[in-house]
C-alpha cells in the first residue's frame, strides 16, 4: 500500500484553517450513532475520549491503571509549550515551527509540526479554563520559563508537576461525562487484540485485569492513546506498566509502524545504583535552565563536588556548545554526558553519572526562589536518594524516556488501517527524530482535544447508516479464540524463568546497543540476542497462577512478548538507516569532532514498516519534504 | 541486609485473608520497598509459586497508584512519602515488616495488597470538576489571578488521590481528599461558578460512599504524600454550610 499523508493543499500556515472549513461533518442528532473505542485515558487518550463524548458520540474509554487519572501522563514534569509570545521575545506559530522541526533534525512533517504550534494557543486558554493552576507572575499573568533547544521562553508550568495538572484537568472533564452517561470506562481494563472486520477497525477484544474474563467491545472506529514504548530498556523514566502492546497488536493487523528506533534519551534522570533497580526516576529538564553540568576535569577526582574549585571542573556543555550552553536539545546533552562518562570522566560510585549543580543559582537568585521553581523536585530527589540537593550537585544520568516513533498516521491521525486513530506519543508524527522538552504533553493535549475531534468526523460522517456493529460477527469471535489461546499458551510454559529476569536482559541489550549509539556490528549481534530471548522466554518463561484473577505477571508476560518483536523491529530500523539523524546517532556517521552527520540524499524520509506475517517487515517511505523551511545542518554552537 | 516480611494474602473480597510471612536474604538498603516485592516475587514465579499482587506504577511518587499499609503505618514510616519512595535504609537489618492493603469500607480488597478505589472516581464525577468543554475558553490571559491565590490552588490541587488519607484515618474519612479538589477549584475564579452545587453533590457523594465523618485529628495530612493541608477541609465546611445557606435563603 503506498503512504498518503493526506496533507492538505494550500499553504503551510492556511492548511488546517483550510481543512477544518471543508472537512466532513457529523451532524448532532446523528453521532448518538456513533460508538467510538478510545484506548488509553492519558492527555491523548483522555482528551479523546472527554472531547468526543462533549460532542455527544458514545464513547468508551479503557485503561490498565485503577482510575484514569494514574494515566503516565501524570509523570511529565517541567512543563507545556504555546506560541503565546507573553514574554514579548520574539515568539510565534513559525518559530516554534521552526524550533520543533529543526529540533527533530528535519525528520518530521512539516504539516503536523504547524498544526501543532497553531493549537499550541488554544490549548494554554483550555487548561486554565479547566482550573490548571500553572505558575503566575505577581501581576497574576501566566509565567514561563526557557527549555532545551529554543531561544524563547514559551513553557508554561505548573510547578514541576505540569503534567499531572493537565492530566487532572483532563480526567476531571471525563469524570464529568462518565457522569453524564456519555462516556464509559473501563478500568483495569488491556486491550490484547483489534478487531477488524473488512478490512475496517470495528472493536478490540480486551481483558478485564480483576476476573480475568476476556471481553469483545464493537465500535464504528478505534482511537489508540496508549503512549510510548520505553520501558523496553526495562530501567526508563517510564512507569512500570507503561507498554507498546495495544500499538503492536495494531500492527500485526496491517498499522504501519513508523521510525521504531527513534528513541529519546533524556539526560536528566537519576543514576542506576545498582541490579534491584527497577526505575530510573525523571528530573526535569526545566532543571537544566538554572543548573549547571559539569565533571571534574580529573579522572577519578576522589574529592567531594563541593571541593573541587572551578578550575578543576569541566562544564562539557558549556563548553562544546556556547550558544545554548546547558540548554541543547535532549540528544545532544545525552551524547555529551554519554562521551564524558565513556571517557573515564563519570561520577559517582558507578561511575555513570555527572553532576547538575545549583550552587551558581541559589548563590544568584537565592534559595527560596530555586525552592519555589524546582521544590518538589528536590524533595523528590532527597527521598530518592537521601541527599540534600541544596547542599551538593545532583548527580544525573542518560536514561531511556521518549518513543518518537510510533504507528504511522496521515494528516487526519488516521494509522493505515481504515476507522484506527493514534494520538499522543503512540503516533509518530511531530518529533522528528528527536522531541523538544515540554513538546511532549503539548502534542499528547492537542491530538486529543483539538485534532482528533476534528479529523475523526471525516471517517465518521460515512458510518452514519452503519447502524450498531455486532460482537457476534465471527471476526469478534475469532480475535477472541486467539487471545485465549496466548493467555493459555504464556500460563502452560511453567518454565523457571521470571518475566522480569528476561526484561532486565533485554533492556541490557537494547541501552547498549539501540540507544544513545549505535553502530553495524553491534546492532546486527543485539539481533541476534533479541532472537536468543525470545526463545528463552517462549520455552522457559515463569508464569505462575490462573487467568481467573488479577495476576501481574500474566500481565507482564503478554507485553515482554510484545516487545520482544519490538526490539527485532527497533534494532532493524536503526541498522536500515546509515545515517545520523536526532536521537538515531550511528557511530559511522559522525564528524571528527563527534558531531551527527545526516544523510538527506538517502535518508530524507520516515521509514512505515508493514508486518509480513512472520519474523520480517516490509520498508515503505513516506519520503518528507520540507517546503517552508530551509533545510541546514543542526547546530547548537 | 534480611527482612523477615510478613504479608496479607487474599484471594478476594468473599474470602479470608492471612499473613504469610517471608523471610528475604542479600537486600540492599538502596533498594526501594516495592523492589523488595520484585525481588520476592521473582523468586515465588521461579518456583510457580502465585505472586504478590500489589499496586504500582510511576515509581516516581506522582501516580498515586501504589498503596500499602507498613507496620501500619499508610506509605510506610515516613511522613509525607509515597510506598515507592520508601527505601529499605528506613529499615533495620533483621527487621520484621508487616504489610497490608489499605483498609476501609470504601476500598475493597481486590487481591492481596491491591483494593478498589473506584469511590474516588465518583466522588469527583459527582462535581470535582470545572464545566468548560473544550473549544469554551476565553483567551488565557484574559482573568489575572494573583500569583499567591494560584500557588495555595496549587497546593490543594497537588493531591494525588492515593488513599492514604483514609487508610490513616480512624474514621476512614476522605474529608481531606475531598476538600482539597473543593478548595483547589473554589480558589480559582474560573471555578467560582459552581461552588455551591460541587460542594454539596461531592459532600454527599464521599457520605454515600461510606466514607466516615472527620473528627480532626489531622493524622491524614501527615501520611499525605503531597502535605496537603487541614486547611483544605475547613474550607470544605466552611463551602458546605454557605452553600446550604444560600440555599435556604
Amino acid at each position: 500500500m503506498a503512504l498518503d499523508a493526506k496533507t492538505p493543499d494550500g499553504p503551510l500556515k492556511d492548511k488546517w484553517s483550510n481543512y477544518k472549513a471543508k472537512t466532513k461533518l457529523v451532524n448532532p442528532a446523528n453521532r448518538k450513532k456513533i460508538d467510538i473505542i478510545v484506548v488509553g485515558a492519558g492527555l491523548s487518550g483522555g482528551g479523546a475520549a472527554a472531547s468526543l463524548s462533549e460532542m455527544g458520540y458514545n464513547v468508551k474509554v479503557f485503561f490498565f491503571q485503577d482510575t484514569a487519572r494514574r494515566s503516565h501522563s501524570v509523570a511529565a514534569q517541567g512543563g507545556v509549550n504555546a506560541a503565546k509570545n507573553y514574554r514579548n521575545d520574539g515568539d510565534n506559530v513559525y518559530r516554534m515551527f521552526y524550533d520543533t522541526v529543526k529540533g527533530g533534525d528535519f525528520r518530521s512533517r512539516e504539516s503536523n509540526v504547524h498544526r501543532m504550534a497553531e493549537c499550541s494557543v488554544e490549548l494554554i486558554d483550555h487548561m486554565v479554563a479547566q482550573g490548571v493552576p500553572f505558575g503566575r507572575e505577581y501581576s497574576g499573568y501566566l509565567s514561563n520559563r526557557s527549555f532545551g533547544g529554543v531561544l524563547v521562553s514559551r513553557t508554561f508550568y505548573a510547578r514541576g508537576q505540569t503534567g499531572q495538572q493537565l492530566l487532572l484537568a483532563t480526567y476531571q472533564a471525563m469524570m464529568k461525562q462518565v457522569k453524564k452517561g456519555n462516556l464509559k470506562q473501563f478500568n483495569r481494563h488491556e486491550m490484547l487484540d483489534l478487531v477488524m472486520i473488512d478490512g475496517k477497525a470495528r472493536g478490540i477484544i480486551a481483558r478485564n485485569l480483576v476476573t480475568g474474563e476476556v471481553e469483545r467491545h464493537a465500535a464504528h472506529a478505534v482511537v489508540l492513546g496508549t503512549g510510548g514504548f520505553g520501558k523496553i530498556y526495562y530501567l526508563s523514566t517510564l512507569a512500570m506498566n507503561s507498554n507498546g502492546s495495544a500499538t503492536w497488536r495494531a500492527h500485526k493487523k496491517g498499522a504501519y509502524f513508523a521510525n521504531p528506533s527513534w528513541t529519546q534519551i533524556h539526560p536528566t534522570a537519576l543514576p542506576q545504583a545498582g541490579d534491584h533497580q527497577s526505575k530510573l526516576t525523571l528530573m526535569s529538564e526545566s532543571l537544566r535552565n538554572d543548573g549547571r553540568i559539569w565533571v571534574p576535569k580529573r579522572k577519578d577526582d576522589d574529592r567531594l563536588p563541593g571541593d573541587i574549585p572551578a578550575e578543576d571542573r569541566d562544564y562539557y556543555l558549556e563548553r562544546r556548545y556556547p550558544a545554548f550552553g546547558n540548554l541543547v536539545p535532549r540528544d545532544v546533552a545525552s551524547r555529551a554526558a554519554k562521551e564524558r562518562m565513556d571517557a573515564g570522566f563519570g561520577v559517582g560510585s558507578m561511575k555513570n553519572a555527572v553532576y547538575l549543580d545549583f550552587k551558581t543559582a541559589i548563590a544568584r537568585l537565592g534559595i527560596d526562589t530555586i525552592k519555589e521553581r524546582y521544590g518538589n523536585l528536590f524533595t523528590m530527589y532527597r527521598k530518592i536518594t537521601g541527599i540534600d540537593a541544596y547542599k551538593e550537585p545532583m548527580k544525573i544520568s542518560p536514561a531511556a524516556h521518549f518513543s518518537m516513533g510510533g504507528l504511522w498516521v496521515d494528516y487526519e491521525l488516521q494509522t493505515t488501517i481504515p476507522g484506527l486513530f493514534a494520538v499522543g506519543e503512540a503516533n509518530f508524527a511531530d518529533h522528528g527524530a528527536n522531541r523538544l522538552g515540554a513538546n511532549s504533553l503539548l502534542q499528547a493535549s492537542v491530538d486529543g482535544n483539538f485534532v482528533l475531534p476534528n479529523t475523526i468526523p471525516n471517517y465518521l460522517s460515512d458510518e452514519i447508516r452503519t447502524g450498531a456493529i455486532s460482537t457476534d460477527h465471527p471476526e469478534f469471535a475469532k480475535a477472541e479464540k486467539d487471545v485465549i489461546a496466548q493467555v493459555q499458551k504464556l500460563l502452560d510454559i511453567k518454565g523457571t524463568m521470571p518475566v522480569d529476569n528476561i526484561h532486565r536482559r533485554l533492556g541490557k541489550v537494547m541501552f547498549a546497543e539501540v540507544a544513545m549509539s549505535r553502530n553495524e556490528k553491534g546492532l546486527i549481534w543485539a539481533i541476534e540476542e533479541i532472537k536468543s530471548l525470545k526463545k528463552e522466554f517462549w520455552s522457559n518463561v515463569a508464569v505462575p497462577g490462573d487467568s481467573n484473577g488479577p495476576n501481574s505477571e500474566l500481565e507482564k508476560a503478554g507485553r515482554l512478548a510484545d516487545y520482544l518483536e519490538i526490539a527485532q523491529l527497533m534494532a532493524k530500523d536503526a541498522l536500515d538507516r546509515k545515517e545520523s539523524c536526532g536521537a538515531h546517532f550511528r557511530e559511522e556517521y559522525q564528524t571528527e569532532d563527534g558531531e551527527a552527520v545526516r544523510n538527506d540524499e538517502e535518508f530524507m524520509y520516515s521509514a512505515a514498516w508493514e508486518w509480513t506475517d512472520g519474523s520480517d517487515w516490509k520498508l515503505h517511505k513516506e519520503e518528507l519534504d520540507f517546503k517552508d523551511i530551509k533545510v541546514a545542518v543542526r547546530s547548537y554552537k | 541486609m534480611k527482612i523477615h516480611l510478613k504479608i496479607w494474602r487474599q484471594d478476594n473480597a468473599n474470602t479470608p485473608g492471612k499473613m504469610v510471612a517471608y523471610d528475604l536474604d542479600n537486600l540492599s538498603p538502596d533498594m526501594s520497598f516495592l523492589e523488595m516485592l520484585d525481588y520476592l516475587n521473582e523468586q515465588l514465579a521461579a518456583k510457580g509459586e502465585r505472586t504478590v499482587e500489589f499496586d504500582h506504577d510511576c515509581r516516581e511518587g506522582i501516580c498515586g497508584q501504589c498503596a500499602l499499609i507498613i507496620n501500619g503505618q499508610a506509605h510506610g514510616p515516613e511522613d509525607h512519602y509515597t510506598t515507592c519512595q520508601t527505601h529499605l535504609r528506613t529499615f533495620k537489618d533483621g527487621e520484621t515488616i508487616f504489610v497490608e492493603p489499605f483498609r476501609a469500607k470504601a476500598f475493597p480488597v481486590l487481591r492481596d495488597l491491591k483494593v478498589d478505589r473506584g469511590s474516588f472516581d465518583r466522588i469527583i464525577q459527582a462535581g470535582g470538576y470545572i464545566s468548560a468543554m473544550t473549544g469554551m475558553a476565553p483567551e488565557a490571559n484574559s482573568i489575572p489571578i494573583h500569583h499567591n491565590i494560584s500557588e495555595s490552588a496549587f497546593d490543594s490541587a497537588a493531591c494525588i488521590g492515593c488513599g492514604a488519607c483514609v487508610a490513616t484515618c480512624k474514621n476512614s474519612s476522605a474529608a481531606l481528599f475531598t476538600s482539597a479538589k473543593i478548595s483547589h477549584l473554589v480558589k480559582l475564579p474560573q471555578g467560582e461558578v459552581e461552588r455551591q452545587e460541587r460542594v454539596i453533590m461531592m459532600v454527599n457523594q464521599h457520605d454515600d460512599e461510606g466514607f466516615g465523618s472527620c473528627t480532626h485529628t489531622g493524622a491524614c495530612a501527615v501520611a499525605c504524600p503531597q502535605e496537603v493541608s487541614l486547611d483544605n477541609i475547613a474550607r470544605m465546611n466552611y463551602e458546605y454550610n454557605r452553600a446550604l445557606c444560600e440555599i435556604d435563603s
